[in-house]
């Protein structure tokens, strides 16, 4: 393998690591502070991918799309924690899944209702066609804009977290719930607005991934389940760690996949490699999940309580 | 035995599932006997699933890895013209419990969020082994052209298969109902209730929890071979994690921690999914709604509502 293939592999995996850091944002930190299993969370990048691409389909703009599906995706994250969920959080996780699983049902033939059975076309818009010389390398200019977009997002997240005075309420909120409430803060709604804005973080991700990956029914179940392995392998509750563990995640598993049946076909016979090398590179980073929680329970970067 | 409705309940349930074949028979409808050997199926899963999530509290969201290795372990066998059930037995129950007792002592490890996430990673990673597994059908699955046959008794028939299904639940039954009363049992149920009160009395729970994990696990592999015979047809779909959910739900539906009750759920979940079908081409819409009121209304799930008896 050339160092030009492992290098755009590399990123690659650093724009799939942005994506599931989109998602996963917005998820930690629900769970950290109301200790909420959602598991409706890949439904709702669904949901964006799907506004998203039906709003580029019919303004043309990809700018209007993006505020369009924010805008959306808050309006459906607000209603969903006020109707459904925020008569979950007294419950026992065991609720919470069941619900949110019966939700996930509810959603995927909702779109395949709305939107059809088939995959639902959405193309790179023509400004963002073409690639961009990175060192070197011509890498596709729209993948670079996810990681550039993913970048800002994140650093827009540590800002409001460490640096403004919500962003303290959450800290406070993700450490001791009860005393923060106890101190005079709507901690409910504190809570309702982290979940639409991670609901928002959950519809850019569909918007950036509609282009480069097909927009259908069920394409939330896959990024999900990445998504909670991130939030497991981070430490729950930690933004900082669902960051690093997205980049962690992302990049092992693009990687695994390209590169571990050519590591293997120098070792094994190429029939073997062959058929060994994509089986052990899709379990990769559940092998990973699985190490990485035997010797440290509490993930990676966990949050500091006390 | 007290006659309490709850005793009612099962008696009743177990009788139903008993003349099945017998109304399938006269109806001439076979159709009957497939579907409620699934349910038997399904209720023998559920049953397992219990022992970790009613008695346990362990809420396990990847028991689905259990069936669909009980199910290869037919089917892969059976492909390379091995047809002998004792074998697909054996092989079932051993898979079963080394990766039972691997993924356990692993998952054991942790609680709350990250067991529920940890389990589903597990079943995760045999899911997808089983869709790269491109000589066994990969994903698309593979038919399976011999049963598993127990010399006298051969499963290919489908009423054979619905009354060995049949038993084995009453057996499980019986044995879940005496596991649970016993020393094992209480130790479980003590742990889930108070596991630092156990610890204070000297017991230590990791052993009890990996050996309730390693039972659950084989019991459900016994299912898995039940599936394969029923379907004669393997595919990772039953490793899905959509899978473990509905069995999950089941156990709900039916009332956690209750003996009867992961019959119950299955026995009605299916019948839902049924009406559901045959009604609407968008029935998952309703499932999906349904299962959010029922964990919202019902907290106690059907056989949990009923009076008579702790458990």
């Amino acid at each position: 393998m050339s160092a030009t293939l492992f290098f755009a592999q590399a990123l690659n995996g650093i724009q799939l690591g942005v994506l599931l850091f989109l998602l996963a944002a917005g998820l930690t930190l629900v769970f950290g502070i109301m200790n909420f299993v959602n598991l409706a969370h890949g439904s709702l990048y669904m949901m964006g991918a799907f506004i998203a691409a039906t709003l580029y389909n019919h303004t043309g703009s990809f700018l209007l799309s993006a505020v369009g599906v924010v805008v959306a995706m808050i309006a459906i994250g607000f209603l969903l924690d006020r109707i459904a969920l925020s008569r979950l959080y007294d419950r026992d996780h065991l609720d919470q899944v069941l619900a949110t699983f019966g939700m996930i049902l509810f959603f995927n033939e909702l779109t395949r209702i709305i939107w059809g059975p088939s995959p639902y076309n959405m193309q790179v818009p023509p400004m963002l066609e073409g690639t961009i010389d990175l060192f070197g390398i011509a890498y596709p200019l729209y993948r670079f804009m996810i990681i550039v977009v993913g970048l800002v997002v994140a650093l827009g997240c540590y800002l409001l977290i460490h640096k403004t005075r919500v962003g303290m309420l959450i800290r406070a909120g993700s450490s001791n719930r009860m005393m923060v409430g106890a101190l005079g803060v709507n901690i409910r709604m504190l809570n309702t607005l982290l979940f639409a804005l991670g609901a928002a973080l959950a519809g850019i991700a569909g918007l950036m991934a509609g282009p480069i990956l097909s927009v259908q029914t069920g394409m939330g179940e896959p990024v999900l389940i990445l998504t909670m392995v991130v939030i497991v392998i981070g430490g729950i509750g930690s933004v900082r760690g669902a960051f690093l563990a997205a980049l962690i995640v992302g990049v092992v598993d693009t990687l695994g996949r390209s590169m571990l049946p050519w590591i293997l076909r120098e070792v094994l016979s190429p029939s073997a490699a062959n058929a060994a090398g994509p089986a052990i590179a899709s379990m990769l980073i559940y092998v990973m999940m699985a190490l990485i929680l035997a010797l440290r329970p509490q993930g990676l970067f966990p949050v500091r309580h006390g | 035995m007290k006659m309490t409705p709850r005793t009612i309940a099962t008696v009743l349930i177990l009788l139903f599932l008993g003349c099945v074949p017998i109304y399938a028979q006269i109806a001439g409808e076979p159709f009957y006997l497939a579907l409620f050997g699934r349910v038997l199926v399904y209720a023998i899963a559920a049953v397992s699933l219990n022992l970790l999530l009613g008695y346990g509290g362990l809420v396990s969201f990847g028991h689905a890895l259990f069936l669909g290795l009980g199910a290869y372990s037919v089917g892969i066998l059976s492909h390379h013209g091995i047809d002998n059930g004792w074998l697909h037995l054996l092989a079932a129950i051993v898979v079963c419990g080394i990766v039972g007792l691997i993924s356990g002592a692993v998952v054991l490890r942790t609680t709350g969020i990250a067991f529920i996430m940890i389990t589903l990673a597990f079943a995760q990673m045999f899911y997808f082994l089983t869709v790269s597994l491109n000589e066994y059908g990969g994903d698309d699955g593979m038919s399976i052209f011999q049963g598993s046959n127990f010399g006298v008794l051969k499963l290919d028939d489908p009423l054979s298969l619905y009354y060995t299904s049949f038993v084995l639940l009453l057996v499980l039954l019986f044995a879940m109902h005496k596991l649970i009363g016993s020393r094992f049992g209480m130790v479980i149920r003590g742990t889930q209730t108070n596991e630092r009160r156990m610890k204070a009395m000297g017991f230590a729970p990791l052993p009890y929890k990996l050996t309730a994990y390693v039972l659950s696990a084989i019991v459900c592999g016994l299912a898995g071979v039940l599936i394969a015979n029923l379907t004669l047809y393997i595919s990772p779909s039953y490793l899905a994690w959509t899978t473990s959910g509905e069995l999950v739900v089941m156990v709900v539906l039916g009332g956690l921690g209750t003996l009867m009750g992961p019959v119950a759920g299955s026995v009605a979940f299916l019948i839902m999914e049924e009406v559901l079908k045959a009604w609407t081409e968008h029935w998952m819409l309703v499932l999906g709604l349904i299962i959010v009121v029922i964990v919202m209304v019902s907290r106690r799930g059907i056989i949990g509502n009923l009076p008579g008896g702790s458990r």
